[in-house]
């Protein structure tokens, strides 16, 4: 490895300058490469390795007992593809059902933690209130807690007696049985107005189907117990999102705001036509974040249920796990997981480019 | 973390004051008080959201005093009918051991593993982060490049991949399969190389015409410098290897490697068994929050930050 020399950097620099930097470069290439070795090995062995490998077993069918590079195990091509998108049978109509809990996750949980992060950080950012850092630390601790204890937690409260439906009952209101209840929300709201019948679907929703779910199982909505889990993740993510918000409405230049004051705007008006825009692209940073995050859930599945009941709070994450861990299929897991990946990779992709295109600069530790 | 306590009476209008930014939070607001019935209003709200965050951790704490059939008739009762410490004695060995919880031995593990993790990330981030900052060295960019890009990828898709990877190496189900992996992570070498690069460059210089070499430089001159990240990043390991979940699941399956999250959950997700030994479980998730919850209270500062510098992109 040769020691590199001075590169023309942007910035132009005195030749004296330069003759210094030149005698601190003993071997600084070699140093260079000593002080992230650590680092190549580590990312590389654990992190790009996997995925090389991962690659190769979602071709085979594989059971996880003999040496899948051996060439034992049977190379069954992009087979595993095939069976959970096009082929019909179990294994796509599982891969559905855990794509559309997903997206019903992601779609209900996105909106509600930004809105809440949104509302808990103008409150906190109001300067007249009282005990402000006491309760950022509130909204914030559960964000700083185990994923597993918080889940534990969770289902104690929403047992079908436990607080949560004693809380209810003291407003006459008879709770569900929550985790045992894989009723879907909408249905059971347009059975409740008559429009459906949840038990006996008819007509283009029961006739029509996506691989290998009805419109109307599509359609159904997120579960109860799904629920559950929506308002778990709400609850532990608002206070994190909030800081992201509050540094960036710590950023909002004091006189705008003091001259839109003087212009004689009012509380609402100040909040919708100054603060807001200011926040936009922290906004747009908040939603791509909660976006990609909230496609990897797995940890309260695997404590709050395991895809019970009747599948509803099955996601691609944890299918991945248990097809390899509970079926021994680790082809199928791991051309899941390849699904998965390439899914939020895009997601991922999106955001960074959004965000170049905008420029942003988002709000720096203060 | 001050409360706001500039209590003055009436002022509708803003005074000019010193137009600092630390000024900010003391400052009287750009508009006037709120009329009094809404400031009540908006403080009952506020107290209930308040509430609504701490409850849960109330009713977990309580909970763990209760006796079995208490907790599951009196969910909501903010007293123990009759207090035990039955769910405590049993989880730190001092009566007859619960079983399968066997929780001294998930908090030893969790230990071990937290505190080699921590030590290891906050030498070889550093170091890795220094190099990206400073040090000239052939393909320096194509690698932070590899960074960034590895940062992107989601933990839970390599579930089953991580596990071939330390099946093929005869590491599954060791403890140097369950922390080698975790040894390094990528925002945590970009949260060091950002502070590197604040370092005003003329200190390595002088540093440099004294004739130090660049570990000496590094060791003895910027290191010192970045204790503020330095405890950021202690902190941030420290709470994400005690939290780690999925990478021990899938890089152990005997018990004598269970940690708090992966022994907790296994006890915790046996089926939808109802209201069985809540006031064990709950003690146990308390017991597990307790180190992080100690930090989370000293540093609030540095989680802060640490929540902030996700944020930050390159």
């Amino acid at each position: 490895m040769s020691i590199r020399t001075i590169r023309a950097s942007g910035i132009p620099r005195t030749a004296a300058k330069a003759r210094t930097r030149r005698a601190g470069l003993r071997g600084e290439g070699a140093w260079g490469w000593l002080f992230v070795s650590p680092m190549v090995l580590v990312l590389g062995l654990f992190l790009v390795l996997p995925i090389l490998m991962a690659l190769w077993v979602s071709l085979l069918h594989w059971d996880g007992q003999s040496n899948p590079f051996s060439g034992q195990a049977d190379f069954v091509g992009l087979d595993n593809y095939r069976s959970l998108l096009t082929q019909e049978g179990l294994d796509r109509t599982l891969f559905a059902t855990s794509l559309r809990n997903n997206a019903y996750y992601v779609l209900l949980t996105v909106p509600l933690q930004t809105l809440l992060a949104l509302g808990l950080a103008l409150i906190v950012n109001q300067r007249l209130l009282r005990g402000r850092g006491a309760l950022r630390t509130t909204f914030f601790f559960p964000s700083v807690t185990s994923s597993i204890a918080v889940s534990t937690v969770f289902l104690f409260l929403f047992q079908g007696s436990g607080a949560v439906n004693s809380l209810l009952s003291w407003i006459g209101v008879k709770g569900p049985n929550w985790f045992a209840d894989p009723r879907g929300v909408l249905s059971v709201i347009l059975g409740g107005l008559g429009i459906v019948d949840p038990e006996r679907p008819t007509g283009m929703l029961a006739d029509h189907s996506a691989m290998g779910l009805s419109w109307f199982e599509w359609l159904s909505g997120p579960s109860v117990a799904m629920c559950t889990l929506i308002l778990l993740a709400v609850w532990t993510t608002s206070g994190s999102f909030m800081l992201i918000f509050l540094a960036a409405l710590q950023n909002v230049p004091r006189e705008l705001e003091e001259s839109a004051a003087m212009e004689g705007v009012n509380r609402r008006q100040l909040l919708w036509h100054v603060t807001l825009p200011a926040l936009r692209p922290v906004l747009f940073l908040v939603l791509t974040l909660g976006l990609i995050s909230t496609w990897q859930v797995f940890d309260q599945v695997y404590v709050m249920g395991q895809g019970t009941p009747g599948n509803t709070t099955l996601t691609p994450a944890f299918l991945s796990y248990s097809a390899g861990f509970d079926n021994a299929d680790f082809g199928q897991g791991s051309a899941i997981a390849f699904i998965l990946l390439a899914l939020i990779l895009v997601l991922t992709a999106f955001q960074r480019w959004a965000l170049r295109e905008r420029g942003v600069r988002t709000g720096r530790n203060r | 973390m001050t409360a706001a306590g500039t209590a003055e009476r009436g002022g509708a209008r803003p005074s000019p004051r010193r137009r600092d930014v630390r000024d900010r939070d003391r400052g009287r607001p750009v508009l006037g008080r709120f009329p009094l019935s809404w400031r009540l209003v908006g403080y009952a709200a506020v107290l209930g959201l308040g509430l609504l965050y701490l409850l849960p951790f109330v009713l977990q704490l309580v909970t763990g005093f209760k006796t079995d059939p208490d907790a599951a008739t009196h969910p909501l009762a903010l007293l123990p009918a009759t207090p035990t410490t039955a769910a405590y004695q049993r989880l730190l060995g001092l009566s007859r051991a619960a079983d399968g919880v066997p929780f001294l031995r998930w908090l030893g593990n969790s230990a071990l593993i937290a505190v080699v993790v921590t030590a290891g990330r906050v030498l070889f981030d550093s170091m890795a982060g220094y190099a990206l900052a400073r040090l000239r060295f052939r393909g320096r960019t194509a690698l932070f490049g590899f960074v960034v890009a590895v940062m992107a990828v989601p933990g839970v898709a390599l579930l089953i991949p991580k596990f071939l990877v330390l099946n093929t190496f005869g590491l599954f189900d060791t403890y140097t399969g369950m922390i080698l992996p975790l040894l390094v992570d990528a925002a945590g070498i970009f949260i060091m190389k950002q502070f590197f690069e604040s370092v005003p460059r003329e200190v390595e210089e002088a540093a440099r015409v004294d004739g130090a070499g660049v570990f000496r430089i590094f060791w003895s001159v910027v290191l010192p410098m970045a204790r503020p990240a330095l405890i950021t990043l202690t902190i941030l390991s420290f709470q994400g290897s005690w939290n780690e979940f999925t990478h021990f699941l899938v890089s152990t399956q005997s018990g004598q490697y269970e940690t708090l999250t992966t022994g907790l959950a296994r006890f915790v997700s046996g089926g939808l068994g109802g209201g069985t030994q809540y006031p064990l479980k709950l003690a146990a998730a308390l017991l597990s929050t307790v180190p992080v919850a100690a930090l989370f209270f000293c540093f609030q500062r540095y989680f802060v930050n640490g929540a902030n510098a996700g944020a930050v992109k390159e």
